[in-house]
């Protein structure tokens, strides 16, 4: 391996790094962020931008860091005063007709323009004497505006769709600085993952109209998590503020979705804002639930496991946490359970060009993980169980009224756990109230067997908690008890316990890109990262 | 934005595709020649320009279905070379130089005596009764026999605002 | 010969020998000038040798750049692998340029010939001739030519017999002179915008459409067969004193003098012979101011120095300019500078390809200085604006245009500040309205 790598020094850092990477890579290794704008790493670099143009001693000229290739031995400065100078150069001629209209700009705040030039640029304009050029903003597509005005010809949005997508629907019209990023009247920027030119474009010329003008990106708290839209399991970011999901965008994760994650699991998050959620723990009393507190809830629960015997039929969410899924069936260890997990279907919709990246057809994030935890797909097999069931719960699923029809006429217990409370259900004898994914620390599995965190991204409602923790209590037992987990990472300890495939398994050993497990040998618990 | 129409502006309208016929037989020569049927992109404009004078947006539209490209890709190329009419022009196509080395020689007297004489009034209009567009072009190649113009295809040397008049009547 | 006007002693009509004269343009005239032996001898030949050949002749790209053509052609894989393409720049766009025209114009069946023998050098079996669209003349010239050649067996399945093919494939610009940049040309010929691509990979690795593929201009190859013909040792005598500028050379003068036109000159030709003995000189009453030697391109010489200049590659450099593709456009004391070099700035401006922010913004923000300054709101910092923006937009890009935009720029107000001078004071009338 030592043969393939090539020592180079950069800034003064000294680094070795794989043959054939790009100094603007090598650089990141040392700690240098090389500023740039066309290059990016999930695309192809153009190296049109010009603005990431360092100093290779020896070589003639500045070269562009995103194309040039490290060399044993080169020395790279990208903080000389050449390299500086032709930055500044670079963002003075980016500036001159950008309108400079960060106050309304959706990007402010995270706009690559805004930084660089904060960080190099130029303190004042010397092309007062001019009008800007002016285009009026344009609809691209269901959720993409145009802002010309704002454009600085990067390309990335062009080059993501026709390298990427393999639809491209985009292009660069006309010459010079006429230029414009364009689309054909009878087009739509509509693909199914064509909201990735809004996260790819370094200023606020792409924009989402979902998210136009909901917040300043410096007002939004982010949180690492992972999509709750299928079994693709594409990392990504929830943006709240004040305690609000107002968007989701990826997180860079090579092994799974690079950069990029669907237009679907884009706009799947309003559910995680709704407010029509049960706050407290109901029991029934009568023909009516009366709310109560946790100790009295949890043990109610406790009796109703404990009190009787037979056959169990759990029906999950796709979207319920490892965590969840698996301290849930062990707590009904000592039926004989069916365990379903509900799997929503679509139409799968793959990236074209970045092997196994798609929308997947299973809109359930943990289905995997609900499989590997005793969970069937089987739903209509397990709605046929629930009429011999001496118990049957709910775990967050979302129920027809067929479903609900079956549930109101079996005659065993019904516990509910679950983010809100159908109508369809006022025979639960017990109604438990649950955090939804945003609320909550927790993991899902993926189809490719990869293990991932995702974390709390607001606070939940009321008294709801995760169902792991419900189960947990009251599998340690009645009172304060050192052996029911208090956070995700203890629930998830426990899970190797009854599961060998999770034995010794950590949330350290997940990270924050997860890991996967190695369906070959699963009592070890291989951790392939 | 120039050169762009409003979107779908011409989607209801009838459509007599270009390519049918001796230019569909033109085409079809074409992709012996080249290795991909992309490369097909510039010479099945010219035909496209040729039958029709100018490059709609249903025309792109047809180009990039021939060949298997998408319009938006189609009209990013159509855009960029100067020589293809995204609009409609007059009868007579006039293209003037007036770089250096033809603005050293009098070329924008040319370019005058032209607007005056066609009756286009300005750069890129077409003339009322339709006969003629003007416009000022970059470099014709011809620098020694200043001024140049290229009326539709044929090519003009030494022209002089004198000169203009006589020209254009060949040109009805 | 100085078509269009009668050969001066001064030149050495090679290539320009037969212009003028309708019957060169026909396969038969051709052949009865002794045309399309050095073809047949060709393909009789090894490819090395031809290379060779080339390389001892001294032969440099006459497109510009003035890289040496057997070189070139060495750079190619020595087994064609995979397919190889000779690609003709038939572009020419450079102000001040139309020595390839004439080429096509008259001596079709030269070209064609001299492609023939670079395509078989470089292991091509087929070669694209790129003709920008607005020569629409030439274009039907070579149109028939080729026909002929195929015809007559100069051009196919089996040039003259020898079982070697070599298909040509006229391919139409469309307006664009960034084309005439090769990685640019590569592009439109693929059906794409006419972009410049970055380097590496070099066409010879991987070119139009990812083959190896070499490309030259129509004088370079147009001068090959007269190499094969009369042989290396010939062309390298032709040339006055400096080994490294070879062969003859056409000469495209434009602009105020008696006799604009393309001359041939032996490389080393003093500049001053072809101002004042080939083209006549001044007009009447004038005398010459500036001469930018090598097309728009390059910086602009005072007359001064281009008199003291021999014109080829080194010659002209030492006079603090560029040979480039040798036309060469004379101004004299009527020009207006300042309003000449924003003509040049609204050309690049105009044919910026949009790629590189310092060319898109660069070129369209200079010409606006100079329209300002020309219509009398220039001020002194101007100067040092003008000389920064040309600084930010010289060797950052990935081709020259910008460079060749600041080029006129930085030496337009190194040699005739005065003229700038002149608007900014307000000493002369403002040569446009405010902007």
């Amino acid at each position: 391996m030592a043969d393939d790598l090539v020592n180079v020094t950069i800034d003064g850092m000294q680094v070795a790094v794989p043959k054939g990477t790009p100094i603007i890579e090598a650089a990141k290794q040392a700690g240098i962020l090389v500023p740039h704008y066309c290059y990016h790493p999930s695309l192809p670099s153009p190296a049109v931008c010009r603005m990431c143009l360092v100093e290779v001693e020896k070589a003639p000229k500045l070269m562009p860091a995103c194309v040039t290739t490290v060399a044993e031995g080169q020395v790279v400065h990208v903080n000389s005063p050449g390299a500086q100078k032709a930055r500044e150069g670079v963002l003075e001629f980016l500036l001159i007709n950008h309108p400079l209209d960060c106050p309304i700009c959706d990007q402010a705040g995270e706009c690559e323009l805004q930084n660089y030039v904060f960080q190099e640029g130029r303190a004042g304009t010397r092309y007062a004497e001019y009008a800007k050029r002016y285009s009026p903003v344009e609809d691209f597509g269901p959720d993409i505006l145009y802002v010309p005005n704002r454009c600085i010809l990067c390309t990335r949005c062009v080059r993501f769709m026709e390298d990427v997508a393999d639809t491209p629907v985009l292009n660069v019209s006309e010459r010079g600085d006429r230029a414009y990023i364009g689309i054909s009247p009878d087009e739509q920027l509509d693909h199914a993952w064509s909201g990735n030119v809004v996260d790819l474009c370094p200023v606020g010329s792409l924009l989402s109209k979902d998210f136009l003008h909901k917040a300043r990106a410096w007002d939004l708290d982010k949180t690492a998590s992972v999509c709750p839209g299928c079994t693709q399991g594409c990392n990504i970011s929830i943006d709240t503020r004040d305690d609000v999901v107002v968007r989701l965008r990826p997180r860079p994760n090579l092994e799974v979705n690079r950069h990029f994650i669907c237009d679907y699991g884009r706009m799947n998050y309003r559910w995680m804002n709704r407010g029509d959620r049960i706050e407290a723990p109901l029991v029934r009393d009568g023909a009516r639930h009366i709310a109560t507190d946790w100790d009295t809830a949890l043990a109610r629960l406790d009796q109703i496991v404990r009190g009787a015997s037979g056959s169990a039929v759990i029906l999950a969410s796709g979207r319920a946490s490892t965590e969840s899924l698996g301290l849930v069936r062990r707590l009904l260890d000592r039926f004989d359970v069916t365990a379903a997990v509900q799997v929503p279907l679509g139409e799968e919709a793959p990236l074209a060009r970045v092997p196994n990246l798609a929308l997947r057809r299973e809109r359930a994030p943990n289905l995997a993980g609900a499989e590997l935890l005793g969970y069937t797909p089987h739903w209509e097999a397990a709605m046929r169980e629930v009429l011999g069931a001496a118990v049957v719960v709910v775990l967050d699923a979302d129920l027809s009224e067929l479903d609900e029809a079956a549930l109101a006429a079996a005659p065993g217990m019904l516990v509910v756990l679950g983010t809100t409370f159908a109508d369809g259900l006022r025979n639960a004898e017990l109604v438990l109230p649950l955090t939804n994914m945003a609320e909550e620390n927790g993991t899902y599995i993926n189809r490719d067997l990869r293990i991932q965190r995702y974390q709390q991204a607001k606070s939940q409602p009321g008294m709801a908690r995760p169902a792991w923790w419900v189960a947990g209590e009251v599998l340690a037992g009645p009172g304060p008890s050192p052996s029911a987990p208090s956070t995700a990472a203890e629930a998830f300890e426990l899970l190797g316990e009854r599961w060998p495939v999770f034995a010794g398994l950590t949330y350290r050993d997940l990270g924050y890109t997860g890991a996967r497990l190695d369906r070959a040998e699963p009592a070890r618990a291989a951790v392939a990262r | 934005m120039s050169g762009k129409t409003g979107h779908g502006t011409t989607s209801t309208e009838e459509y007599a595709p270009v390519f049918a016929g001796p230019p569909r037989a033109r085409l079809e020569e074409l992709f012996a020649l080249y290795p991909t049927k992309q490369a097909c992109l510039l010479p099945a404009l010219w035909i496209v320009q040729e039958e029709r004078g100018w490059i709609s947006e249903r025309a792109i539209g047809e180009v990039a279905e021939v060949l298997g490209l998408t319009p938006a890709y189609v009209k990013g190329v159509v855009t960029f070379y100067t020589m293809y009419h995204t609009h409609p022009v007059g009868r007579h196509f006039i293209q003037v130089c007036t770089t250096t080395p033809c603005n050293i020689c009098g070329a924008e007297d040319v370019v005058k005596a032209l607007l005056q004489e066609t009756g286009c009034g300005e750069l890129g209009a077409t003339s009322p009764d339709g006969r003629f567009t003007v416009i000022e072009v970059e470099c014709l190649g011809a620098c020694g026999f200043a001024t140049p113009i290229l009326v539709d295809n044929d090519f003009v040397e030494n022209v002089t605002p004198e000169k203009v008049p006589g020209i254009l009547q060949r040109y009805q | 010969m100085g078509y269009p006007h009668p050969s001066h002693p001064k030149e050495t009509p090679v290539l320009s020998k037969h212009f003028g004269d309708p019957e060169a343009r026909t396969f038969d005239g051709w052949v009865k000038h002794g045309g399309y032996e050095a073809l047949r001898k060709a393909v009789g030949m090894t490819r090395e040798a031809i290379i060779e050949e080339v390389k001892a002749s001294g032969l440099r790209g006459r497109g510009g750049a003035g890289f040496p053509t057997g070189l070139k052609w060495s750079f190619m894989p020595k087994e064609a692998v995979k397919p190889h393409y000779l690609v003709c720049n038939a572009d020419e766009s450079e102000p001040g340029t139309f020595k390839d025209r004439e080429i096509m114009r008259w001596t079709p069946h030269a070209l064609i010939e001299g492609c023939a023998i670079g395509a078989y050098a470089i292991g091509a079996e087929r070669c694209y001739i790129y003709i920008r669209g607005e020569f629409t003349e030439p274009w039907r010239v070579m149109s028939n030519a080729v026909d002929e050649a195929v015809a007559r067996g100069a051009l196919g399945a089996n040039v003259f017999g020898s079982g070697k093919r070599v298909e040509m494939i006229l391919h139409r610009g469309a307006g664009a002179y960034i084309c005439g940049e090769e990685t640019a040309m590569m592009n439109s010929i693929e059906g794409k915008r006419g972009n410049p691509r970055i380097k590496p990979p070099f066409p010879a690795v991987a070119g139009l459409f990812g083959m190896p593929t070499t490309i030259n201009n129509v004088e370079t190859l147009a001068a090959v067969p007269h190499i094969l013909n009369r042989g290396a040792e010939w062309y390298k005598g032709l040339c006055l004193g400096n080994p490294k500028s070879t062969g003859t050379k056409l000469v495209s003068v434009c602009g105020h003098v008696q006799r604009p036109g393309n001359y041939e000159v032996v490389m080393g030709t003093p500049v001053r012979e072809i101002l004042y003995d080939m083209c006549g000189g001044p007009l009447p009453g004038r005398t010459f101011k500036a001469v930018i030697p090598g097309g728009s391109s390059v910086p602009i010489m005072t007359i001064e120095e281009a008199e003291a200049a021999l014109f080829d590659y080194e010659g002209i450099v030492a006079q603090g300019s560029m040979l480039g593709s040798a036309g060469m456009i004379v101004m004299d004391d009527t020009t207006d500078m300042v309003y000449q070099i924003w003509r040049l700035a609204k050309f690049y401006a105009h044919e910026s390809c949009a790629q590189c922010t310092q060319c898109r913004e660069g070129t369209a923000w200079t010409t606006r200085i100079f329209e300002r300054i020309l219509s009398g709101k220039g001020k002194q910092e101007d100067f040092q604006l003008l000389l920064e923006l040309s600084e930010n937009m010289t060797g950052k890009t990935i081709c020259v245009l910008s460079d060749s935009c600041a080029a006129p720029v930085v030496s337009g107000i190194q040699k005739f500040r005065s003229e700038f001078e002149a608007y900014i004071a307000g000493a002369r009338e403002p040569a446009m309205a405010a902007v």
